[in-house]
């Protein structure tokens, strides 16, 4: 009641114009009325009833039957299932690890040097080209990429031929050794553009002094690299980082468009594997266990990086204070 | 030296870019070639006409203007209608500061890493029994919730901020919460509004598993579904295929082009706050 009342204190005047001194809150509660009504029908009951599923045995029809941890049981000795996140954790380095590393490098270039030397419309359409990707549907990129990696009349292949190279043409999605790594490469392609985009605005709020001061005092572009750019943008790095990393175990429409999840399960990632278990298999007990263990680890997450930023936060206007 | 040194990182970004465009190069030029053409010369060889037969087939085969109406319908309507729905929740978290507002917010910002695939079969089976299944509008209603979760994550930190005197003087003046929320918040947050409208309507155009699963009939899927689904089936010859990319490209290029500004500011202001 304190914390309330000191709280509060900005709003005194209406507080006494109104009369009631608790009114105000609980009416801007019914704001929230809609919100939660919707999330509760449409995210809360089906994640629950997901859950509940995962424990029993269950074909889509009829009555599901209880079976306990039975589908859980299952999935630990399931090669299928830890094959599935085992790719996944490819996924991340080609959607989290490798596009924060490279967007960082290109993000401080674009800033730190096409700024100052090309101007700001150069860096604009640079830009502009590395983020393209970013707005197509993952399913139009699937289509442009697994016909440019063709076996027969791929463009991939028909370039290596050109450069004469054509002793390195390979079916990119179609064979088991390679596959994996050429989704990791469309994703890198896919997702290059969100780390850059957000690391460049970041810098925007640098302070240019502090680059020319270590300019003035010899720094060379890597060294203001490491010592300004890095630490200045910090909390941006972790946020891409754990977002790009929850994205990356979400992929499920790109392995869709390219691979099915093929050859032989090379690409199959969780997502996928509920999917097919869901609706090919129809084993909705044991696809709502994999959908589960993989909401666990997102969940896990997602507050690991939600404490790390509300503390990050706390500790900043610690200091504004 | 420095001018010597200045433009191999200028030509190196270049050639990255180059990269990163390229596919759509590729797919345009090969989209207008004829099948004849195709296979005396490659995917590589240049065009030497504009050969727009094969576009127009894959237009007519799967009717893609109903596809595309479909697309703007859906992602239209859950644009507004979970713009509309984050402005009421972060009117209540960020203004109005109801108690437990962290909770509230962090169940909110959870809901929004939740992967669909815990979702999508209850979705499948609650919509079924509904009567939502297999309708647009059943898949307008799951993306207006699903998307507002950022919207309102978003918004309640901005709102947060707010002027509270414009408020208070609103309501020294008379006006009560509803009329505070839709003459003043609301204008006063109309970029940050915009912002959210352009993610929600590009976000929900390319979503791909929920609309696949909810959708299963021709006149009711989305470009992505329809695209992906052909795709995923593995019958469509060369031409078609790259018919097929260009007709896909082409709407995001053009949202790229209209929204480039908001696209690439609105992330940057929803990663970091």
């Amino acid at each position: 009641m304190t914390t309330t009342a000191a709280r509060g204190g900005r709003r005194v005047a209406g507080r006494v114009k109104a009369g009631h001194p608790r009114r105000p809150r609980e009416t801007y509660a019914l704001f929230l009325l809609p919100g939660v009504l919707a999330f509760t029908v449409v995210v809360v009951v089906p994640f629950l009833m997901n859950t509940g599923t995962s424990f029993t045995d269950w074909q889509g029809v009829g009555t599901p039957s209880w079976t306990g941890l039975a589908n859980y049981r299952e999935l630990w000795a399931d090669t299928e299932f830890w094959a599935s996140f085992r790719h996944s954790l490819f996924m991340v380095l080609a959607m989290a690890a490798i596009p924060t590393a490279v967007g960082l490098v290109l993000a401080a270039a674009l800033f730190d040097h096409i700024g100052k030397h090309f101007g700001s419309r150069v860096v604009a359409v640079l830009r502009a080209c590395y983020y393209l990707p970013q707005v197509l549907p993952i399913a139009v990129a699937g289509i442009v990429w697994s016909w440019i990696l063709a076996p027969d009349d791929g463009s991939l292949n028909a370039l290596l031929e050109a450069v004469g190279l054509g002793s390195w043409q390979q079916d990119w999605l179609g064979d088991p050794d390679f596959a994996l790594y050429s989704v990791m490469g469309v994703m890198v392609w896919v997702q290059l553009g969100f780390p850059l985009v957000v690391f460049m605005a970041g810098l925007q709020r640098v302070d240019p002094g502090l680059y020319e001061a270590a300019e003035l005092d010899g720094a060379g572009w890597w060294r203001r690299f490491w010592h300004i750019t890095l630490p200045q943008i910090r909390p941006e790095i972790s946020v891409v980082l754990l977002w790009c990393t929850i994205a990356a175990l979400k992929v499920f429409g790109a392995v869709y468009v390219l691979t099915k999840g093929g050859p032989g399960g090379a690409t199959d990632v969780p997502s996928y594997f509920s999917f097919t278990t869901f609706f090919e298999k129809t084993q909705v007990g044991y696809g709502a266990a994999i959908s589960t263990v993989l909401t666990v680890i997102i969940l896990a997450l997602a507050l690991i990086g939600l404490r790390f930023q509300t503390r990050a936060e706390d500790a900043e206007e610690g200091v504004r204070a | 030296m420095t001018a010597l040194r200045r433009y191999p990182v200028l030509v190196a970004l270049a050639v990255g870019a180059l990269f990163m465009v390229l596919p759509f190069a590729v797919v345009a030029l090969n989209a207008v070639k004829s099948p004849a053409e195709y296979s005396a010369h490659g995917p590589l060889g240049l065009p030497h006409g504009l050969y727009l037969d094969g576009v127009e087939d894959f237009w007519q085969r799967v009717d893609f203007g109903r596809k595309l109406l479909n697309s703007v319908l859906i992602s239209g309507s859950v644009a507004v209608g979970a713009a509309v729905l984050s402005v009421l929740n972060a009117y209540a978290i960020g203004i109005g500061r109801i108690r437990g507002r962290a909770w509230v917010l962090a169940f909110f910002v959870l809901a929004n890493t939740l992967p669909q695939e815990a979702l999508v079969y209850p979705l499948y089976h609650l919509s079924k029994q509904a009567g939502l299944y297999d309708t647009r509008l059943g898949v307008i209603i799951v993306f207006t919730v699903i998307q507002s979760a950022f919207g309102t994550y978003l918004l309640s930190s901005v709102l947060g901020r707010f002027p509270r005197e414009i408020i208070e003087a609103a309501r020294i003046d008379g006006a009560n919460r509803w009329q505070v929320l839709w003459r003043i918040v609301v204008p006063v947050s109309r970029p940050t509004i915009g912002v959210l409208l352009v993610f929600f309507f590009v976000w929900t155009w390319n979503e791909f598993l929920l609309p696949l699963v909810m959708l299963i009939s021709n006149d009711n899927q989305t470009v992505s579904v329809a695209l992906g689904v052909l795709q995923g089936q593995r019958l469509m010859d060369a031409t078609m295929t790259n018919a097929a990319a260009l007709l896909g490209v082409l709407p995001a290029i053009v949202f790229f082009l209209v929204f480039q500004r908001t696209l690439t500011r609105g992330i940057a202001a929803g990663a970091v706050k």
